[in-house]
């Protein structure tokens, strides 16, 4: 096991060597005319040379390459364009909020999801699957922005309130910061819990079929104790490759609903420095949550051991 | 069951029917087994004639501005007006072409490139493969609306731009699906019967894999063309898809529609509801295509 983990993250070394050079390389795509542009917006740097050497464009690209690698391994992501304070203290500031939202997410989708799936499953034709599929279905077709909106502007209209859009920190106020991250979680976890009932719900018709269901039906065993233990338990490594598939998905809707509901996570600090063309801020973002990203996958395909034990690593 | 025998006899088409009487029957037949999906097939192809139309059939202009602004829901403006006094559902209509003309350029941009790394990764292999995979991967690992506005804030944005960003996504992640559909074929002993006969790698490509792997391509991407309809709207949402005043769906929930949510909730309502059909009706086709052509593939979406 422990064999196969250090081969996984050697394994994963090209990928996050691959990641930061797109990182750097980034800037050399920029055109003149936004670079003319920038010149417009920043009264504080004086000339087109002083702008170059700010982006790092005055070197050549293996060496912006090396020093980049070598400031993130001492935890520097460089300073902001705007104000020049260092971009590493604010990621960090931020990324809880943005886990937080997303973890919260995973959960309340997977529980939903994997619950309704079953019960789809185990009436299978009935007017609750149909019911179950067609509120999926509708889940997959509506955009996470569509739904925040409507879950602002909705409650607003029809019973003149709307959910408090101030943020609190969990230290200040730990029920309200709750309730404040509660909506938009629930707002993004609605396309994996539609996805993920979907999925559930046919794997989970295939492992009923299976012989050995029957036989612990047979041997007496409750409805219940069959559902769980011997089906769900047999359904379940689909479901768990799905949401690894769309962990890089809720990250990305986090970007969207951090910007309805006002909240000072790494999305809207993407949003706000893309407005503000604020290149270290974006590399540093787009950097933390490749890596992010990379690790939540390779746990999930460690997990696969845990949930089934037939699987080993060696 | 007489509708059923006589639609039977059509599925079993004898060959030496002419080619369009042979399509009609296998659409009849696919209408017939899939209604959902050719109830999505034919949402898409009412968008298509709309979009072609909208000049025509369109009660008003889209940038035609008149002095009724903020109006709800009327007889002479069914989804009624916006800030400008525009008429809602005429911008609706109008924003179906943007999203049409987005999701078939990107989707098209998208499939070439896919295919072609896709097929030469899987067919070479070796240090090219682990080269192109471990880029792919990295691709992977950023979510696809970040490594969207990313690519818009360097490139600057612009219809192209949306255009390149959308198909680059959509070609890198579409690519590790070729590319596994390509080493399920490429083990065969026909590939092997055709190397052994000299056939250049190009031929063997061209010949032998590439019509193997059509039905993925066509499963992948009918789905793939909701997703980038999808990602537009997203995009204008958050200010970086097609610059106004052209009217997108995304483009017109977000600002327009957001700030005026209270004042006029029809602006939101007219482009979530399009939205929500055509991605509706583009995933209810792609089940079903994926249905008739992949059946191994049922399930995974």
């Amino acid at each position: 096991m422990q064999k196969y983990v250090a081969k996984r993250v050697v394994g994963m070394v090209p990928t996050v060597l691959i990641l930061l050079f797109l990182a750097v390389v980034m800037v050399n795509f920029i055109p003149g005319d936004i670079v003319d542009l920038m010149m417009e917006e920043h009264a504080s740097i004086a000339t087109r040379d002083a702008l170059m050497a700010e982006l790092g464009l005055d070197k050549p690209l293996p060496v912006r390459y090396v020093s980049y690698v070598g400031g993130l391994l001492t935890g520097d992501f460089g300073n902001s364009l705007w104000g020049g304070k260092p971009v590493g203290p604010e990621l960090l500031r931020r990324i809880p909020v943005t886990i937080e939202i997303a973890i919260l997410a995973t959960m309340v989708g997977a529980s939903i999801g994997v619950m309704f799936g079953v019960v789809s499953a185990l009436r299978q034709d009935s007017p609750i699957d149909y019911l179950v599929r067609s509120v999926a279905i509708a889940g997959i077709a509506m955009p996470n922005f569509a739904i925040a909106t409507i879950v602002v502007v909705m409650p607003a209209i029809w019973w003149g309130v709307s959910p408090r859009l101030r943020y609190v920190t969990w230290g200040d106020d730990p029920v309200g910061h709750l309730s404040i991250i509660a909506i938009p979680a629930l707002v993004l976890s609605t396309n994996l819990a539609a996805s993920l009932m979907r999925l559930t719900r046919t794997t989970m018709l295939e492992v009923l079929r299976q012989d050995y269901i029957r036989t612990a039906r047979a041997k007496g065993l409750g409805g219940f104790r069959v559902t769980y233990r011997h089906a769900l338990k047999n359904a379940v490594i689909p479901v768990i490759t799905l949401m690894g598939l769309q962990v890089a998905f809720l990250i990305g809707g986090s970007v969207i609903v951090e910007s309805v509901f006002v909240i000072p996570g790494l999305g809207r600090y993407l949003i706000t420095a893309i407005g503000q063309r604020d290149y270290p801020v974006i590399q540093g973002i787009v950097v933390l949550i490749g890596i992010f990203v990379m690790l939540v996958n390779l746990m999930i395909d460690l997990s696969y051991a845990w949930f089934d034990p037939r699987i080993r690593y060696s | 069951m007489a509708v059923d025998a006589r639609a039977g006899q059509v599925a079993r088409t004898p060959s030496d029917r002419s080619g369009a009487a042979r399509l009609i029957a296998q659409i009849t037949r696919f209408a017939r087994r899939k209604p959902l999906g050719a109830g999505g097939a034919a949402v898409i192809i009412l968008l298509i004639l709309i979009a072609a139309t909208a000049d025509l059939i369109s009660p008003y202009g889209p940038l035609v501005h008149s002095s009724s602004l903020l109006q709800g829901p009327s007889a002479e403006h069914l989804v009624g007006t916006d800030q400008f006094g525009r008429d809602v559902l005429s911008r609706v209509m109008h924003g179906a072409r943007t999203s049409l003309q987005v999701g078939v350029a990107a989707t098209v941009f998208a499939m070439v490139p896919a295919v072609i790394i896709g097929m030469t990764s899987a067919y070479f292999g070796g240090w090219y493969d682990y080269a192109v995979q471990r880029f792919v991967d990295t691709i992977q690992a950023l979510p696809g609306l970040i490594l969207l506005v990313t690519i818009l804030v360097v490139l600057g944005s612009g219809l192209w731009n949306v255009i390149f960003a959308l198909s680059f996504n959509s070609a890198i992640v579409g690519s590790r699906v070729m590319r596994g559909a390509t080493m399920g074929v490429s083990n065969e002993m026909y590939v092997d019967a055709a190397r052994a006969m000299g056939s250049s790698h190009v031929r063997i490509m061209l010949r032998h894999l590439l019509p193997n792997i059509v039905p993925t391509v066509i499963v992948v991407y009918s789905l793939g063309f909701g997703n980038v309809i999808l990602a537009e709207a997203s995009l204008s949402f958050l200010g970086y898809g097609i610059p106004p005043p052209t009217p997108s769906w995304g483009g017109m929930l977000a600002a327009d529609g957001r700030s005026y949510m209270f004042a006029a909730p029809w602006m939101l309502w007219g482009p979530t509801v399009a939205l929500a059909l055509v991605v509706f009706a583009v995933n209810m086709f792609g089940d079903a295509i994926r249905d008739v052509l992949d059946p191994r593939l049922r399930g995974t979406g």
